[in-house]
């Protein structure tokens, strides 16, 4: 494009000037090596001031998390605008931070920002943001944002190089699925560390000369964290749970054998009741107890709190299993609820921190034909036994 | 209650022990203690408590280790079945962005 420019006649200037212009712009110098270094907005919300360096003049942020910063890490967990929940990449000032401080890499997810900075409260570093479309550390490293490439281009558009004396960057030790230490060491001369797995650990990995004890190293799911997930899981459950409900009130109106209302009354709201229990027991009672309910394969964990929820609620609504209709609801339930819990456990595999994708997929080879099985015999069944009553 | 462990047997976690040059790095990275040291090079010695995240081949220097990482999230597996979303887990780059919230949970 630029040769095209150079080239023109000026009969072809005359005819296209419009044109020319735009085609100018849009392949232009932005890629030339001396360029001057891409800086993070001094005007982001977090920012508490600005520090003169070498590079220019980079953003300074505090350890100490405003009530704006933790109102949207609630927001988050509740699933609002987490998708957009970002820090500008680039390079950042904690404190006031020198030529020797040490360099922190984080990705540009605001949660994973505020976890870092605020887990190093009183002291002096810098931290360099990774442009991982704002998505945390361990999402990043799997898919490769969080990775050899950005970081290596990172270290030269942040102006990094001129702002410390040393060569030595701490990363997230579960960013290391995307990380190549030994090619980010070959092309930029920086030798990666890799921190303990929890930002809290850290102040004790620095004191310790960047050394990790092997607790510090391993990644653990206690309950907190897998509290903190359950919100999310609600959430997902919310529509289809609406759309089912109306479909089983709807039902059971039509179906049953007093009028319309009654039966809504005493089939339906019971049905409702019931895929909300079910629901509970795969998107909360899972995640709460998970280590300490039998099995292996997530599923089987529903499917084991799926058949006590259904037992204990047919004892509740005191079920005839005498006759065949009760015995046919029972049946149903007994189909339907496992089926839900058990789906909904699987899918907190995803949550999980220690299940391999081989597992997965063997897990779902036999139980997403089974939960689907059960659902689907189980909804037929239930119908029967309405028409039954 | 130390490791968790998830189904055995199945991962895809392999290692070249003649290529190993001992520097321990895939100690470091590994988030479940699969790794220990033997002698001058490093064995797998707990292969089930592996979940394929792929930051010790990723890292080992000496291309020793091999393994066919992926995210163990059943919403992923769905989703490429489906051909939807790319096959990616909740995590994944959100295309249009008024769907983002329903589109599931794990990455917090």
């Amino acid at each position: 494009m630029e040769k095209n420019k150079k080239n023109l006649s000026p009969a072809d200037k005359f005819e296209f000037p419009v044109i020319q212009e735009q085609t100018s712009c849009g392949c232009g110098t932005s890629t030339a090596p001396n360029a001057v270094y891409t800086m993070p907005r001094l005007d982001q919300s977090f920012v508490s001031g600005s520090m003169t360096t070498p590079a220019g003049e980079l953003p300074k942020v505090s350890s100490v998390l405003t009530r704006h910063d933790r109102w949207g890490t609630i927001k988050a967990r509740l699933g609002a605008g987490r998708m957009h929940y970002i820090v500008d990449p680039g390079l950042y000032a904690l404190g006031h931070p020198d030529a020797q401080a040490p360099i922190l890499v984080t990705a540009n997810y605001k949660m994973s920002f505020d976890y870092l900075r605020q887990a190093l409260a009183g002291r002096n570093a810098w931290i360099l943001v990774l442009d991982t479309k704002g998505i945390n550390v361990w999402c990043a490293a799997g898919k490769g944002t969080f990775g050899t490439e950005e970081l290596i281009q990172r270290i030269e558009t942040s102006g990094l190089k001129k702002v410390v004396d040393h060569r030595k960057l701490i990363l997230p030790q579960l960013g290391a699925p995307g990380v190549a230490a030994h090619q980010v060491k070959q092309f930029t001369g920086f030798k990666v560390y890799y921190g303990p797995v929890r930002a809290a650990d850290l102040t004790d990995y620095l004191d310790a000369g960047l050394k990790a004890t092997k607790e510090m190293r391993i990644m653990v799911f206690p309950l907190k964290d897998r509290a903190v997930l359950i919100p999310l899981e609600l959430l997902i459950t919310a529509k289809p749970f609406i759309l089912v409900s109306l479909a089983l009130l709807i039902l059971s109106g039509i179906l049953g054998q007093s009028g319309f209302q009654t039966n809504i009354f005493h089939d339906g709201l019971f049905a409702v009741g019931a895929l909300a229990c079910a629901i509970l027991g795969g998107a909360v009672i899972n995640p709460l107890l998970l280590p300490y309910i039998p099995g292996r394969a997530f599923s089987v964990k529903g499917l084991i709190i799926g058949l006590v929820i259904a037992l204990g609620l047919i004892y509740l609504r005191g079920i005839d299993v005498q006759l065949w209709a009760g015995r046919a609801e029972a049946l149903a339930w007994l189909l339907i609820i496992p089926a839900v819990s058990a789906y909904l456990a699987m899918n907190f595999t995803g949550c999980s921190t220690y299940t391999s994708l081989s597992g997965v997929k063997k897990e779902m080879r036999f139980a997403l034909p089974l939960e689907m099985t059960a659902g689907i015999l189980g909804l037929a069944v239930w119908i029967t036994s309405l028409i039954m009553t | 209650m130390g490791n968790m462990v998830y189904l055995k047997n199945v991962a895809t976690l392999a290692m070249d022990t003649t290529k190993c040059t001992g520097c321990g790095l895939c100690l470091d990275v590994c988030p479940h203690n699969v790794f220990k040291m033997n002698g001058k090079s490093a064995k797998i010695a707990d292969r089930d408590a592996c979940m394929e995240c792929g930051a010790c081949s990723r890292n080992c220097p000496a291309d020793a280790i091999s393994v066919q990482s992926g995210v163990g999230c059943a919403a992923a597996v769905i989703n490429s079945l489906l051909g939807r979303n790319g096959g990616e887990c909740c995590c994944g780059p959100q295309t249009d962005s008024s769907s983002a919230p329903r589109s599931g949970g794990c990455c917090g």
